[in-house]
């Protein structure tokens, strides 16, 4: 008798050192995080902690998270949910940034 | 002759596509649960910037950056047990499943330093010394709490799925041609680390 197993594990074996790579760019970002904290560029500061952040969770979600390796359907339905979070933010922000005093 | 009944193969059903594709949207609704909470800070931080630029000074910069610092080489450590077992490399990703384990147990006995910190300085919810400062930094620490106290129990909660992964490794229920649990697992621990590298700017790098 035989086991039959659908394998369906892509191919897709990462090496180990893409994922050193991705860290190191992590712990540069992080540094470079605090220390654009310590300089004062006034509300500019919060927009930069913002980006840097974005792009640390991009390098997460597409190498750690293997999104870059997965199907398109994932990459839509994350894209998806979140373009919504991101809209809201984005009405959140430019409500208390001209309307609220 | 054999019986033709012998020679049918016994079919595993198997949907590993499914599995992740349930994962993520589990991770949707952590999203719901945090985007929520990030929704609060930024109408309170609006509303009392001045408040919480005070009240973050409390907040100790350096152990912070060493506990983002611990985080994403756990997340290391993560992806690497799931290429290590793609490589057949069994023991390899038990160290790597074991190494991610202890890293947050560091972060979590930093963190438990941190709380205490503040609880003993009376800068806790209730706490009288908190309730001697402005509206806008007991809803500071009311926040903090709230959130890191929830990242926390995810990391808690993700230590305790890893270490059953290892368990489940070692029995051989996660194999080399099956590791969709180890990296279901593994998507839990990246978000709880996608989680942080937003708290820690916003609640320790306010200036």
């Amino acid at each position: 008798m035989e086991k039959h197993a659908d394998h369906q594990h892509d191919k897709h074996v990462t090496n180990y050192g893409i994922y050193i790579l991705v860290w190191l760019a992590l712990m540069i970002l992080t540094g470079l995080t605090v220390t654009v904290a310590g300089i004062n560029f006034g509300q500019l500061t919060v927009t930069t902690a913002i980006v840097i952040a974005s792009v640390k969770s991009y390098l997460v979600l597409t190498i750690f998270m293997h999104l870059r390796a997965e199907q398109k359907a994932f990459r839509a339905f994350i894209g998806i949910a979140l373009f919504f979070i991101i809209i809201s933010f984005i009405l959140l922000f430019a409500d208390y940034s001209f309307y609220v005093r | 002759m054999s019986n033709p009944q012998e020679q049918a193969v016994i079919h595993v059903h198997r949907d590993d596509i499914g599995t992740r594709m349930g994962m993520w949207l589990f991770l949707f609704t952590e999203l719901l649960l945090f985007g929520g909470l990030f929704f609060l800070y930024s109408v309170y931080r609006f509303t009392h910037q001045q408040d919480f630029h005070i009240a973050a000074k409390e907040l100790n910069t350096l152990i912070g950056t060493f506990n983002t610092a611990i985080l994403l080489t756990s997340s290391l450590t993560m992806a690497l047990s799931i290429a290590a077992i793609q490589k057949r490399n069994i023991k390899l990703s038990m160290f790597f499943q074991f190494l991610t384990i202890l890293l947050a147990l560091g972060f979590m006995i930093n963190k438990y330093f941190e709380w205490m910190h503040h609880i003993s300085m009376g800068l806790y919810p209730g706490g009288d010394e908190l309730l001697s400062k402005g509206p806008g930094q007991i809803l500071f620490y009311g926040l903090y709490y709230t959130m890191t106290g929830l990242h926390g129990l995810h990391v808690v909660i993700g230590a305790i799925v890893i270490g059953t992964m290892t368990r489940f490794t070692a029995k051989g229920v996660i194999t080399p041609d099956n590791y969709v649990k180890l990296e279901a697992a593994g998507l839990y621990w990246h978000l709880v680390d996608i989680i942080w590298i937003f708290l820690f700017p916003l609640f320790y790098l306010i200036t």
